[in-house]
């Protein structure tokens, strides 16, 4: 089976690569492998990869990660659409999954 | 409105009676997480925030944080069979930990105040809390720190491996840190997605079942009957097509856009639809009706998978909107045209 991947050159994902301090954090929470350490310094191994969850950029102590954190959701979209806001999912009426 | 596990048991520590919860999960509790699959109470499945006892803990035992969706923390304690251990319970308003900490409500700020709200300094004599991985969009680990003295670990990103990640001394694997999206969690989502979907559909079929009526004449109920049925049954095949078969298909639908996945769908409802029904409903003789379909299921179908995009694990919001920006109008000049020619139809 295809590793599920969805759109590619999209993300907004920055690594700063002269801030970080190797302290491995963005290993530790990113749920699809987006980083590595390497040489004592985290690098993007596969930016396709990632979701823009925001785990990394909460977790790095330096700031050395920026991404546009959101929700990858159509509903949310365009329910932020529709009203002029950003994407919104609008959890009190209705959550998706679990 | 929340509701409480079985806090009919309590331990005393320290001087504090503090709620205990087994870890074996009870039929209602199964029974409860069944239906909120079901999206039967889902919005109200909640238990109190704060803290609970698992076992017989003591002031070194670990403290795991979780969500106060019941079924986060029932989760997390049938995991922890035959361990001590403290739960600390953050007030999430009854969602999941994942989303959650993506809104914010599982974050760094509700911790540091359900830690101080609790005591936990004087509960416990370590200062390490594991907080679920699927926790850290919303909790930075460094300002808890900072503002508590209290360590983060991440744990698993799926309870059933924390048993193997306490053993080896708080370390996770690789694959205990990547989310997965295989085909029992593609499935598992299927019936909420269903539920709440229905008055959509209900309602787009009242539309055409009403409508169904008109004919060059002008309006015959016993025609809005049986055209209207024909056409209700042609939505709703498309809808539970797309509805089911999308998530369980995923990975083998050719394309990367949801959208696509869905269109592969559209196209083989209507070319079985065609070949096994379309001579009996002499629908194939109607090229306003055929027109129309071709037009409307694949419309259907591929905003139907595009929504699954809400409840799948990997895609982006980056990647969203791009989508939607483009799949969307499409959608949406596609039905309009379709009911356009189902509407004409209606007077050939």
């Amino acid at each position: 089976m295809a590793r599920l991947e969805y759109l590619k050159n999209v993300v907004t994902l920055n690594l700063d690569a002269g801030k970080c301090i190797g302290c491995g954090r963005c290993t530790e929470v990113c749920p699809h492998g987006v980083f590595a350490i390497e040489d004592r310094k985290a690098r993007i191994i596969d930016r396709d990869l990632c979701m823009e969850c925001g785990a990394c950029q909460m977790n790095c102590p330096v700031d050395a990660i920026s991404v546009g954190k959101g929700v990858g959701c159509a509903q949310a979209v365009l329910t932020g659409a529709l009203r002029g806001t950003e994407p919104n999912c609008d959890c009190s009426k209705n959550c998706c999954g679990s | 409105m929340s509701r409480t596990t079985k806090e009919n048991s309590f331990i005393t520590h320290n001087g504090r009676r503090i709620p205990k919860v087994p870890t074996e999960l009870c039929w209602a509790d199964k029974f409860g997480g069944w239906k909120a699959r079901w999206a039967i109470g889902r919005m109200k499945y909640s238990v109190e925030p704060g803290i609970y006892a698992i076992g017989s803990p003591a002031e070194n035992s670990p403290v795991f944080v979780s969500a106060n969706y019941k079924m986060s923390f029932d989760h997390l304690r049938s995991r922890l069979v035959g361990r001590d251990g403290w739960i600390l319970v953050l007030d999430t308003k009854g969602i999941n930990v994942w989303c959650a900490a993506g809104k914010g409500t599982f974050g760094t700020e509700e911790l540091v105040n359900r830690i101080g709200a609790v005591g936990l300094g004087e509960l416990v004599k370590h200062r390490t809390l594991i907080v679920p991985q699927l926790g850290a969009p919303g909790v930075s680990a460094h300002k808890v720190k900072q503002q508590t003295g209290f360590s983060v670990v991440y744990g698993p990103v799926r309870a059933e491996d924390l048993p193997a990640f306490l053993d080896a001394g708080m370390r996770a694997t690789e694959e205990m840190r990547r989310v997965t999206f295989p085909l029992k969690d593609r499935v598992v989502l299927i019936p909420v997605e269903l539920v709440t979907g229905a008055k959509y559909v209900l309602a787009v079929a009242a539309f055409f079942f009403l409508l169904a009526g008109l004919y060059p004449g002008g309006y015959s109920a016993a025609l809005a009957v049986s055209h209207g049925m024909q056409s209700v049954l042609i939505l709703l095949v498309g809808y539970l097509a797309a509805v089911v078969l999308g998530p369980a298909l995923l990975p083998w639908l050719p394309g990367r856009w949801f959208s696509v996945k869905g269109l592969w769908i559209g196209l083989a409802v209507l070319l079985l639809g065609g070949l096994l029904v379309g001579r009996r409903m002499e629908l194939l003789d109607d090229r306003f009706s055929m027109a129309a379909w071709v037009l409307i299921v694949p419309a259907l179908t591929t905003f139907v998978v595009l929504n699954f995009t809400g409840a799948s694990t990997y895609t982006s919001l980056s990647g969203v909107k791009r989508e939607v920006k483009i799949a969307v109008p499409v959608q949406l000049i596609c039905a309009v045209l379709g009911i356009g020619f189902w509407l004409v139809g209606c007077f050939v």
